[in-house]
């Protein structure tokens, strides 16, 4: 059951605001404030990710962020996303997808993953250039919830098309059940 | 305040000094200002992260912008981070390989790229 539930519209400006929520709510649910940081580098890149697919699909459905107290402390984020196009950039290749290849000299030279032309092609003011930034972050984006989230699984969403991110931390406050 | 943003010249370095949260929210006026000074004739920029609270991979993607864009132009990014907490994301990502990360902004405006 959840304790506290955050519904946002897809805009940049609240995703700040639900990661605020998020370790607030961890604090209280006795959380290590050692894990802070990383909960709230995971919460933000969740929620930028719903926010990004449902910009994508033009979509005014509301993001959903469900905080759960108990043995664990349990964050899910729910997006509303065709769940094809969802599930393309939530599970991807984790294997370290911007680490200089072996041998390679120029290490920042492929990091558009092949998608998009070389960097030089474009004038500083093309709207290319953001979205070819915006295709980094989603590579960061990945790396860096696998990286930092033990438990962490993507899968459709319960209800309704999309899907959810469901994290969680040992919430120190119980002695018992508490995973190393 | 959630990013501010200044310039100063140190020797040859344009020195953008980033302070607060480098989020989805915020990375656009990061962006900006970096093609801004790229646009202006910087060449040789460090980005001094030593203020940030916060950096995401929007943020991450934007620095990740800047250096291309200035390698495109034979310029040379380079970044001052010493926190800890801003070092993990860069390990975790893979990007301490791909840029050059100094401890302060003097070693960064003196030393041969890394």
């Amino acid at each position: 059951m959840p304790t506290v539930r955050l519904s946002f519209t897809a805009a940049p400006a609240h995703v700040r605001t639900a990661r605020l929520v998020g370790v607030a709510v961890a604090r209280r649910a006795g959380v290590s404030p050692d894990l802070f940081d990383e909960i709230r580098l995971a919460i933000g890149e969740a929620c930028s990710r719903a926010v990004a697919l449902h910009r994508q699909h033009g979509l005014s459905d509301l993001v959903d962020v469900a905080l759960t107290d108990g043995e664990t402390f349990t964050v899910r984020v729910t997006d509303r996303a065709p769940i094809e196009a969802a599930l393309g950039p939530a599970v991807p290749d984790l294997a370290d997808p911007v680490a200089p290849r072996p041998g390679e000299d120029r290490p920042g030279s492929d990091l558009w993953d092949g998608t998009s032309r070389p960097v030089d092609d474009r004038t500083p003011t093309d709207p290319q250039v953001e979205e070819a930034e915006e295709a980094v972050a989603v590579g960061m984006r990945l790396a860096l919830l696998a990286g930092l989230v033990d438990q962490i699984t993507v899968r459709p969403a319960e209800s309704g098309p999309g899907t959810e991110v469901v994290m969680s931390w040992p919430a120190a406050g119980r002695v018992n059940g508490v995973p190393g | 305040m959630e990013l501010s943003v200044s310039t100063r010249a140190v020797a040859s370095y344009t020195v953008l000094e980033v302070a607060g949260e480098i989020d989805v929210y915020t990375a656009p006026q990061l962006r900006e200002r970096l093609i801004a000074l790229v646009e202006g004739g910087a060449r040789y920029v460090v980005v001094d992260l030593s203020g940030v609270e916060f950096l995401d991979s929007t943020g991450l993607g934007v620095l990740v912008g800047a250096l291309k864009r200035l390698r495109g132009v034979n310029g040379e990014l380079r970044l001052v981070c010493a926190h800890e907490r801003l070092l993990k994301i860069f390990r975790i990502t893979g990007l301490d390989r791909v840029f050059a990360l100094y401890d302060t902004v003097a070693t960064a405006t003196a030393g041969s790229a890394g």
